[in-house]
C-alpha cells in the first residue's frame, strides 16, 4: 500500500535534526512540521522575511501582518526574528539553511529538480524556489510517484524546464524513498512502502537507482 | 532640513515625480507590506507604460492589480504572479510583457541596484531557462550566472511607522521587499501607517536610514486583507504546528 501524504511527511521529517534551520514549500512539505520529534527543535525560515515561524493563529487573532511564503496566517515564536527578503535570500543562498523540503513535478536520476511549470498551466512564476535549491546544504524532494495520469516523475533526464540541475539529495514519494550520500553518486534506494515489491519499483521507475 | 520630504498624501507625494514609461518598484509580499496609498494615486493620476518591478503582482482588485485593470502597466518583472486573473488574460493575450526572476535574484539585484553593485554572479538558475542569454562563469567547478542590479526611476515603500527626516520602521513579515526597494529608487516615496515626531523612533531600531526616502506620507483607510486566512481551534493539540 502506497503512504499517504501524512506518512511521507512523517517520513520527510525524519531528515531533520536539532538545531536545524529548516525552509518548507508548500503542500505536503507543510504538513512535515506536524511530524517533528519530540525533542527536535528547529527552526522554520519562511523565505519572506521570517525565522521561528509559529503556528497558525487563534480565530480572532489573525494578524495581516504576519503571513508565511504560502501567504497563510501564522504566528510568531519567543525567539522569532523578522528581516527583509534581500536578507531572507542572502540567508538561503549563502547556505545557512541547512535543510529544504520541496515538491516536484519532475527529478531525474542526476538529482535535477523541475517543480516550477505545471504542465497545462499558465506558469506562475517560480518564487523563492530556484534560490531554495541553489543555495540551502541538504534538498529533499516529496512528491507523488506517478503523475495523475500514470506517467512517472522520478526519469532519467527531466522533461519540464528545471529548477536546478543536481540538488536533490533524498527524494521521498509514496511508493519509496531514495537517498544519495553526494551529488557525485546515484541515488539508492533506501526504503519501500508496505506491499511495493522491487519488481513493480522497478517498473515504476524509469530512472537508474541503486538497490 | 530646509525642504521637507513630508507630504499630506499619496497624490500630491506623487507630482511632479511620476511620468510615462517609468519604471517603478512596489513593495510587498503578496497583500502584505503593499503601499495601497500610492498605488491608487498612481491610478487616480493615470500615467501609462509603466514597467513594475514587485515580486507579485497584486490581486484582481488590490495592489498592482489595481493598475493591471486601467492598462497602465506595460511590463512586469516578478517572481510569481499566481493570484491575478486580469494578469493572467493581459498576459496571455500578449499585452503584457512579464520577466520572472528567482525570488531571491529579484530581491538581491533590487538590494544591488541601490548598492551600487551593477552585476554579481549568483549559482542560482544555473542549467535552466533563467541562464539563458546570461554571462556565466565556473568558478571551482560550479556554474555561476551573471545578474544586473536594478536601479527604479521611483520605489513605492510601506512602512508602519516613519518620521518627517524619512526614517522608517517596517511591521512583523510586512518588511519584506520595501527596506531594499527604498535604497533602489531614484526617488523614494514612503507610506506609512503613522507619521511621528523627529525623535520618536529609537534610532537603534529604524529599519530604514532616513536618506533613501526623498518624500513621505501617512497613508489611511488600510485594507488589512489576508489572502488565505488559517486558524487553529482554541484547546486544540499544543503541538499543532503549521497546518
Amino acid at each position: 500500500m502506497p503512504w499517504s501524504r501524512e506518512e511521507i511527511a512523517a517520513r520527510a521529517a525524519r531528515e531533520l535534526a536539532d538545531g536545524f534551520y529548516v525552509n518548507l514549500g508548500i503542500g505536503i512539505p507543510t504538513l512535515v512540521a506536524n511530524f517533528i520529534a519530540p525533542g527536535v527543535n528547529v527552526v522554520l525560515q519562511s523565505e519572506n522575511g521570517m525565522l521561528g515561524m509559529g503556528p497558525f493563529p487563534y480565530s480572532g487573532e489573525e494578524d495581516p501582518d504576519l503571513i508565511n511564503a504560502g501567504k497563510q496566517t501564522i504566528t510568531e515564536l519567543p525567539l522569532s526574528s523578522y528581516f527583509s527578503s534581500s536578507d531572507s535570500f542572502a540567508m538561503i543562498r549563502g547556505g545557512h539553511i541547512d535543510l529544504s523540503i520541496l515538491g516536484a513535478m519532475e527529478v531525474s536520476e542526476g538529482g535535477d529538480l523541475a517543480n516550477w511549470v505545471v504542465p497545462g498551466k499558465v506558469v506562475k512564476g517560480m518564487g523563492g524556489a530556484m534560490d531554495l535549491v541553489a543555495g540551502v546544504k541538504r534538498v529533499v524532494v516529496v512528491m507523488e510517484h506517478n503523475s495523475k495520469d500514470g506517467a512517472p516523475k522520478f526519469k532519467p533526464r527531466c522533461e519540464l524546464p528545471l529548477t536546478g540541475v543536481n540538488v536533490v539529495d533524498s527524494l521521498i514519494t509514496d511508493l519509496a524513498q531514495f537517498a544519495r550520500a553526494s551529488r557525485r553518486e546515484p541515488f539508492r534506494l533506501v526504503e519501500m512502502a508496505p506491499g511495493i515489491t522491487p519488481l513493480e519499483l522497478r517498473a515504476k521507475t524509469p530512472a537508474h537507482y541503486v538497490e | 532640513m530646509s525642504t521637507s520630504k513630508v507630504y499630506p498624501d499619496a497624490v500630491s507625494a506623487l507630482s511632479g515625480v511620476l511620468a510615462d514609461g517609468m519604471m517603478v518598484m512596489a513593495g510587498g509580499f503578496g497583500a502584505c507590506g503593499v503601499p495601497e496609498n500610492l498605488i491608487a494615486a498612481v491610478r487616480e493620476l493615470g500615467c501609462r507604460n509603466l514597467t513594475c518591478v514587485s515580486n507579485n503582482a497584486g490581486l484582481d482588485h488590490f495592489g498592482l492589480g489595481l493598475l493591471l485593470q486601467t492598462r497602465q502597466i506595460r511590463k512586469m518583472i516578478s517572481s510569481y504572479v499566481g493570484e491575478n486573473k486580469e494578469f493572467e488574460r493581459q498576459y496571455l493575450a500578449g499585452e503584457l510583457e512579464l520577466e520572472f526572476n528567482p525570488q531571491g535574484t529579484l530581491a538581491e539585484r533590487i538590494r544591488a541596484g541601490g548598492a551600487g553593485i551593477h552585476g554579481f554572479f549568483v549559482r542560482t538558475g544555473a542549467g535552466t531557462l533563467v541562464a539563458e542569454g546570461k554571462e556565466q562563469r565556473v568558478v571551482d567547478g560550479e556554474t555561476y550566472v551573471l545578474e544586473t542590479g536594478l536601479v527604479a526611476d521611483l520605489s513605492l515603500v510601506k512602512a508602519w511607522r516613519g518620521d518627517p527626516a524619512g526614517n522608517l520602521v517596517y511591521r512583523k513579515t510586512a518588511r519584506n521587499f520595501n527596506p531594499p526597494m527604498a535604497t533602489a529608487g531614484r526617488v523614494t516615496i514612503a507610506e506609512v501607517e503613522e507619521l511621528v515626531p523627529v525623535g520618536t523612533l529609537d534610532p537603534d531600531h529604524i529599519h530604514t536610514p532616513g536618506i533613501y526616502v526623498q518624500r513621505i506620507l501617512q497613508g489611511s483607510n488600510y485594507s488589512r486583507l489576508i489572502e488565505k486566512r488559517t486558524v487553529r481551534p482554541r484547546g486544540g493539540s499544543a503541538d499543532a504546528v503549521v497546518a
